[in-house]
């Protein structure tokens, strides 16, 4: 039976609430930590499990912990980013949503850890009602003495604050969070300063994801050599995984990392398979920043063996032949997917939520919908698909955060490997207009 | 407190003022412009849009200029800097629920409201809009009114719902 962290008890009736969270075992990671551990303990844990961020970055949580600068008299803040916005990913949601209390446990023990005395849930603002699960579900706690003032006697105080986006992508990026948090435009910082250093309000502060924290009570109580126990090399422990597209059973799935793609694809357990009666085209492994894969690649490595569930094996052969495990938002295409739709789709996308602040990133990003949309509405240039590669690079690595590189890499990667579509729209307007058209070409489909 | 702009003034209602309040006092002293988000929400849920007559109520709360608030509100795109229907539709167009044929029911929707997107219906019932990723895309096509989520959406279902919510 695979280990399950966050989602054992999901499907516990009444497990939103506070009295069925606690008879789950639920909070005894808030007594442990609070009455027998010090944060320096709790940090040391976290960095023994090798959990790494789980909002798409993947950097390791306990390192960026340790880098919270700790000047005298000085705020530190927490802030959990919930502002889930990378299409193809709904896992934070459906983790609010049904066990709001997991949550707010991670936070109270990441808060102790960092030495925080108010915290911040950023949620995206779409999901007002989620908010309102959130407020319930700290005002219990509160009420049950896990949260406020001299918390369970300890002499430790935490106040958690929960603030809705106001439906911006960007804030996702962690300084954006932070200067919307500030009551202004998410415009992404510079960096340097990080935010471990100069956060919010200018105080210290750690940003990690609703995932990432929720694993913080697990390992308190578990281990950090138990937690890193699981998974595969340095993909440990359990991800969260938004399996959508054209599979049997869309839905939110915790796997322990280094299950086989092509056993997540088609076990009865997961995805149940590729939409019956069709074949499998492609994949996007990770939200729909990381590149796209086809089929044949997206199951195998280039040496032939199976491609994992897990950091190193989906980045597997870099760019060229590879992906990303991103933020596990897991989209199936079949045989009648439009890669050349799609790809416009998802620029119009990454256009709509540029912050506006980088030219390339302002600039390119609409100038790669225009192009796309040409070619898919049948009036592609023969020199279409080489200029969109050109303004993807010219993009790529010049913005001053990671959006302008999520804009590039599904463009980039579509024409990798999927250019003879490409080009079969530029050659065939009439044909690749007609309503439900697809590229029947040389393609490997599984 | 109010605002008015010609003849139309802007209050909170005195439960909105308090929860407004008790908003601000989330924040470290100063640093009350943090609510402005929150604020804003508050601020629609009155009157159904951010109009500049709550904004510039909104400022005065906050202690800011007006300025502060329009370049926030003009940024985010959940709020409605122009009127609006009773119910806003919002119909998520991105890529996991037009893959669940999200664009053929958002055509039916269109012809079902006789509107385009970004226009409100003759009688004022229904403004459509069309916004990215809703996070729910194993259940798509979806799309939000108010707080509530409509999922896993066919011609038949966009019937029946807009049925429920002409009633």
């Amino acid at each position: 039976m695979a280990t399950k962290i966050l989602t054992e008890h999901i499907n516990v009736p009444g497990i939103e609430t506070f009295d069925v969270y606690r008879k789950q075992g639920g909070y005894t990671a808030v007594e442990k930590a609070l009455k027998t551990m010090t944060p320096e303990a709790i940090v040391e844990e976290v960095k023994k499990a090798g959990v790494r961020g789980r909002g798409g970055a993947g950097f390791p949580m306990g390192m960026k912990w340790s880098f919270l600068a700790k000047p005298e008299g000085v705020p530190r803040y927490l802030v959990c980013n919930a502002d889930e916005s990378e299409p193809g990913t709904f896992k934070d949601h459906y983790l609010m949503k049904n066990i709001p209390h997991l949550l707010i446990e991670g936070m109270i023990v990441s808060s102790f850890a960092l030495g925080a005395n108010k915290s911040f849930i950023y949620v995206r603002g779409e999901l007002m009602y989620v908010i309102r699960i959130l407020e319930k579900a700290i005002a219990e706690a509160k009420a049950k003495g896990f949260l406020g003032k001299n918390i369970l006697g300890t002499g430790y105080d935490l106040e958690l604050v929960v603030q809705p986006g106001g439906g911006a992508y960007i804030c996702g990026e962690e300084t954006a969070l932070l200067e919307s948090l500030e009551g202004k435009r998410g415009n992404p910082r510079n960096k340097p300063p990080f935010p471990a250093v100069k956060g919010l309000y200018q105080c210290p502060t750690v940003v990690n994801n609703v995932e990432s924290i929720a694993t913080a009570s697990w390992i308190v109580n578990n281990g950090g050599d138990a937690y890193a126990a699981i998974g595969i090399g340095r993909s440990t422990g359990t991800k969260l995984i938004s399996a959508s597209g054209h599979i049997n059973k869309p839905g939110v799935y915790e796997i322990e990392l280094g299950v086989p793609v092509e056993d997540f694809i088609y076990a009865d357990e997961w995805c149940g398979g590729i939409r019956t009666g069709h074949k499998f085209k492609a994949l996007v492994a990770g939200g729909s920043s990381v590149p796209i894969l086809p089929a044949n690649l997206a199951l195998t490595l280039a040496n032939g063996d199976k491609r994992l569930m897990s950091y190193e094996s989906l980045s597997e052969g870099g760019f060229a032949t590879g992906t990303m495990l991103g933020s596990g938002g897991f989209i199936v295409f079949d045989e009648t997917s439009c890669i050349v739709r799609n790809t416009w789709n998802f620029s119009r996308f990454y256009h709509h939520e540029s912050c506006g602040q980088c030219s390339p990133c302002r600039e390119g990003t609409g100038w790669m919908e225009k192009v796309l949309h040409r070619i898919e509405y049948g009036h592609g240039h023969q020199q279409d698909i080489d200029l969109l590669v050109d303004v993807a690079k010219k993009i790529e690595g010049n913005t001053i955060c990671p959006l302008g590189d999520a804009a590039a890499w599904p463009v980039a990667s579509a024409i990798r490997h999927f250019r003879d579509e490409f080009q079969w729209h530029i050659d065939n307007p009439a044909e690749a207009t007609q309503p439900g058209a697809v590229y029947r070409g040389e393609m490997a489909l599984v | 407190m109010s605002t008015t702009v010609g003849n139309k003034t802007v209050v909170f209602t005195p439960e909105r003022l308090e929860k407004a309040q008790e908003i601000i006092a989330n924040y470290p002293e100063d640093r009350q412009k943090s609510a402005l988000l929150p604020l804003l929400h508050l601020l629609q849920e009155q009157e159904g849009w951010t109009s500049p007559e709550g904004m510039d109520y909104v400022a005065r709360l906050l202690d800011i200029q007006p300025i502060e608030v329009y370049e926030v509100a003009t940024f985010y795109t959940m709020y409605h800097i122009d009127p609006v229907g009773k119910h806003v539709i919002e119909y998520c167009r991105t890529g996991p629920c037009c893959l669940m044929g999200g664009e053929e029911v958002l055509a039916h929707l269109k012809q079902r409201l006789g509107v385009d997107t970004g226009q409100t219906t003759v009688d004022g019932r229904f403004t459509l809009k069309e916004v990215e990723c809703l996070a729910a895309c194993g259940m798509g096509p979806v799309f939000q009114v108010r707080e509530k989520y409509y999922m896993n959406l066919t011609n038949e279902r966009v019937d029946e719902i807009i049925d429920e919510l002409s009633k």
